[in-house]
């Protein structure tokens, strides 16, 4: 197991936007966490990555477990040293993720002298080959170009390889394609599995793009306002959802079979963290919600790796 | 970078041209004649058409201001009507006290400043940071002429260690420099400050962190380069304003200085004198804004380019 997160739950002021998650990643392993917008995917990345604290916010409880060590018992110096090093980051917003005063070139080149311990001229070398992985036409001359004068979707490029620089174990991308324009989404994210696969990578991928962990993960994590909601092989996951909310959002799937017309959402929102509502936070938007739901919170009940919280489990029925 | 500067100067010269044209013109419209200091009462007509011819005084206003002009853009200042000497000779006599004085403040305020604003971010709303931000307000609030009072009392009547007033030595720079430099140290704390804050919160700040690198090395390497941007606009504004804005310390020290002469000047009506200061402190406004363009160019890319 190379990351164990348990019943990990965060804290932001007095509010708990986080509570109980729970899932692991093994060595090379391409995991999805997908979810609407709120449900606590960008903070479970920064929990991961030891970030919190830079929102102002902190793990009130659980752990996160690297190769046996729990990062949330490190000091912040020895918690530093962990990342660039073992744990690489991909923000969402390539546009604002790199420092405006800075030449390209020298924001790469930092990461393998500082864990590598490359002499300059080498860390540049490592630079442009990695530009150049990352199909950047160019390489020398991006690197001494600054982040204004790159597209979005170079400078996403640069961020990837950036997060590649240290030789990670872990890649942790928020929503890596979001920023991007669409045309150029789809090379992006397929460069970044393509890369991460060739060195045996574990990428933790946040999206909530359902197609995209069709294609490209090997487990999901579905969280729901700020729980799991369930985790499975991603075949299964497909094939027989256990939760109402996984089942929802694999239906919001456009298919070309379609009918004109015929695209669905998932009715209502996810409530903010002030108003999660008793038992299961779904049951507001549940078809299949009962006076149990609404009272008791489902436990999440574990069958080896996977994992799903409902007391009207999809898969019960289905025998 | 060279063409950046040279076009930068040729946009202040129709500002030039503008300033010199307002501050002719306001001088000369305003009520009072600087030839009523020159004669005695009683004086006939006569001898006041004179003098007026003298100095040209009797011809159109827009000719004596392109006679000005051109003198101007030549170096010729012209001669003081009340004082009688060549204006260049009285200014030049001035500038010095007033370069010295100002630069000295503003060395002292923008270190000073720029190393406070720099600890208080850091430690944002922890006790040192509401320690420097209590001096802030006070050095914001208090007014520089009774400052400059209570450090003439403290440090030269009591303690003896400087000079009450005077020019002579360096010793006598210090009191002056820190009555300026106590409002400048203010103001340039809470911008760096504030520009710390807000640069600090910014998302590619969050990179850095995520790529391992120390917080004290983010904070000095990375945010504050993005945080002096908008010091630098402050500081360079404050540029010309402290040649000419330090009147009420040069008058609380007794220094010679270009505040001084302007203020004399202007109670005798002495339009050459004052019009030679007040185009002094226009181009000084003028440079200092320059300067700034160009400091900020130097530091980001983006300025260079023409992004922004």
């Amino acid at each position: 197991m190379l990351l164990g997160v348990d019943t990990l739950s965060v804290s932001i002021g007095g509010a708990m936007p986080l509570e109980g998650i729970r899932f692991d990643i093994r060595k090379g392993e391409i995991v999805g966490i997908v979810g609407e917008s709120g449900s606590g995917k960008s903070l479970t990345a920064l929990a991961i990555t030891g970030l919190l604290p830079l929102i102002g916010g902190r793990v009130s409880a659980g752990s996160i477990s690297f190769e046996g060590t729990d990062l949330t018992k490190l000091s912040p110096r020895e918690r530093r040293a962990y990342n660039g090093r073992r744990i690489g980051f991909i923000t969402q917003n390539p546009m604002t993720a790199l420092d405006p005063l800075q030449r390209i070139g020298e924001q790469v080149d930092v990461v393998s002298r500082l864990h590598l311990g490359l002499p300059p001229h080498a860390a540049r070398a490592r630079t442009v080959e990695l530009f150049r992985q990352m199909r950047i036409a160019a390489p020398e001359a991006i690197a001494e170009a600054y982040p204004h004068q790159l597209s979005g979707g170079m400078k996403q490029r640069v961020v990837i390889a950036m997060a590649l620089a240290g030789e990670p174990d872990l890649i942790v991308a928020d929503e890596p394609t979001t920023a991007l324009d669409v045309t150029v989404q789809a090379q992006i994210i397929h460069l970044l599995a393509e890369e991460v696969r060739n060195r045996h990578i574990a990428l933790m991928m946040i999206t909530h793009d359902m197609s995209i962990v069709a294609q490209l993960c090997d487990r999901v994590a579905v969280l729901y306002a700020g729980r799991v909601a369930e985790v499975s092989d991603v075949r299964a996951l497909f094939a027989h959802p256990a939760h109402p909310y996984t089942r929802a959002l694999i239906d919001c799937i456009p298919r070309p079979d379609m009918a004109r017309g015929a695209l669905t959402g998932i009715p209502g929102a996810v409530p903010a963290v002030a108003d999660y509502p008793s038992g299961c936070r779904f049951h507001p938007r549940c078809p299949r919600a009962t006076d149990l739901c609404r009272t008791q919170v489902p436990a999440l009940v574990t069958d080896g790796r996977d994992s799903h919280a409902c007391h009207h489990s999809l898969r019960d029925t289905h025998g | 970078m060279f063409t950046y500067v040279l076009k930068r100067l040729l946009t202040l010269v129709p500002v030039f041209l503008a300033v010199s044209f307002v501050i002719f013109m306001i001088l000369h419209l305003i009520p009072g004649n600087p030839v009523d200091n020159l004669l005695r009462v009683g004086s006939s007509p006569d001898m006041r058409a004179e003098i007026e011819a003298k100095y040209g005084l009797d011809r159109p206003l827009l000719v004596q201001y392109v006679i000005w002009l051109f003198h101007v853009l030549q170096g010729d200042l012209g001669t003081a009507i009340v004082a009688r000497r060549p204006v260049a000779t009285i200014i030049g006599g001035a500038l010095p006290y007033s370069l010295q004085l100002g630069g000295a403040a503003l060395l002292f305020s923008s270190t000073l400043g720029i190393l406070l604003g720099i600890v208080a971010a850091w430690f944002r709303d922890r006790w040192p940071d509401q320690a420097i931000m209590g001096g802030v307000l006070l050095g914001s609030t208090l007014p520089s002429f009774w400052m400059g009072l209570l450090f003439i009392l403290f440090f030269a009547v009591w303690l003896g260690w400087f000079p009450v007033s005077g020019v002579r030595g360096w010793q006598s720079l210090v009191l002056p420099v820190l009555t300026i430099g106590f409002g400048g140290t203010a103001l340039v704390t809470r911008v760096t400050r504030v520009a710390m804050v807000d640069a600090g919160g910014r998302d590619f700040v969050l990179l850095l962190h995520a790529k391992g690198l120390s917080p004290l090395r983010i904070a000095l390497g990375h945010v504050l380069r993005v945080a002096l941007l908008p010091v630098v606009t402050i500081l360079s504004l404050r540029i010309g304003w402290i040649l000419g804005g330090a009147v009420t310390v040069e008058v609380v020290f007794a220094r010679p200085g270009l505040g001084t002469t302007l203020i004399k000047a202007l109670s005798q009506h002495d339009y050459p004198v004052v019009q030679a200061c007040l185009l002094m402190l226009s181009v000084a406004v003028m440079l200092g804004t320059l300067i700034g363009d160009v400091l900020q160019a130097l530091l980001d890319p983006r300025m260079r380019h023409g992004h922004r």
